[in-house]
């Protein structure tokens, strides 16, 4: 958070002094984003405290926690191939899920996939590069995003 | 500002049910109500709420200098080490969903770029975005980012490269899709 903040004011000072114009234009742009996004954000932690009230923090860590297993895995991955969140919204959710119990590796897994792997914008990706390269990219994605999984969980068990 | 309430209008309304619902649990004493709201929602909020515009404000100021234009011109024919390194700090200027990689990926077929170099810029383009790592950096942490794009870029070049291997005779294209 402190170097956020830290950056950010660099960021803006050195901004303002090249060009002021530039640097009203650029805040003006993220506040936009920011309110265009605030009710999507605003849903989506309804529905995660709904969830995690609902949910026993100990099935959470069962499933998807550090002891998880290849289950663990496989579950982030075939939820992130699906699931259309844009990463605005992704790592906040990823943030408050760790908090509740779930693995580093698990959330690599779900954030590589939800980024690399797009089950439902297969159709565009078709128009793009045919059905063959688009199918064969997603697969080696998928399978990727796995290895990374692993990867990481072998770096936070050490 | 109206059209962006009707665009958005099911999300204000389901806002809207959960804070009468949240009114009503703290005026009559509807204890699971108070604790999604106190334990749950307004902790992830407190944080998010200072958060989230400091980050916008970074990517609204990234967006303003650094032009999409500007990177692309140096990219496409560079080939080797230069041309892997050009591609990735393209993608990563970039910002948006994966399907917003495709088009640039056209552009970079047009302009002659190899199998490999298209397949990383798409993996790159997923992973190591600026804006998102400022985003993973501050809800993930320094480590955990630090490791999942270390670990990310030799699996992404791997895959491009076994991409590249698999079509290298057989026609692949990129079709421009209008």
């Amino acid at each position: 958070m402190t170097i956020l903040l830290i950056i950010t004011g660099i960021c803006l000072l050195v901004s303002f002094f090249a060009d002021r114009n530039k640097t009203w234009t650029g805040i003006k742009k993220g506040m936009k984003m920011f309110l265009n996004l605030l009710p999507v954000i605003l849903l989506v932690l309804i529905l995660v405290s709904l969830l995690l009230f609902f949910l026993p923090n100990e099935t959470i860590v069962h499933y998807l926690g550090n002891n998880a297993g290849i289950t663990g895995y496989l579950f982030a991955a075939i939820l992130g191939s699906i699931a259309l969140i844009p990463g605005f919204i992704a790592y906040p959710l990823a943030g408050i899920l760790v908090k509740n119990g779930v693995s580093y590796p698990v959330i690599a897994v779900f954030i590589t996939t939800l980024m690399m792997v797009g089950i439902l914008t297969l159709p565009i990706e078709i128009n793009y590069f045919g059905v063959r390269t688009a199918i064969l990219r997603n697969i080696l994605y998928f399978l990727g995003a796995i290895i990374i999984g692993f990867l990481i969980g072998l770096i936070y068990n050490i | 500002m109206k059209s962006f309430i009707i665009k958005s209008r099911i999300t204000l309304i389901f806002i809207l049910i959960y804070s009468i619902f949240t009114m009503g649990s703290f005026a009559f004493e509807f204890n699971p109500g108070k604790v999604i709201f106190k334990d749950h929602f307004f902790s992830f909020f407190k944080e998010m709420i200072l958060f989230l515009p400091i980050m916008f404000i970074l990517i609204g100021l990234g967006d303003v200098w650094i032009s999409k234009e500007k990177v692309e011109k140096h990219i496409g024919y560079s080939s080797g080490i230069k041309g892997v390194i050009l591609v990735i700090l393209l993608s990563m200027a970039q910002a948006g969903p994966l399907y917003g990689a495709f088009p640039v990926t056209y552009l970079l077929w047009k302009k002659g770029a190899s199998i490999r170099n298209i397949f990383i810029y798409i993996g790159a383009f997923c992973t190591i975005k600026i804006p998102m790592l400022a985003f993973e950096i501050g809800f993930l942490g320094l480590k955990f980012s630090l490791f999942r794009t270390l670990l990310s870029l030799p699996v992404i070049i791997l895959i491009a490269i076994i991409m590249e291997k698999y079509f290298k005779n057989k026609n692949f294209e990129v079709h421009e899709v209008l």
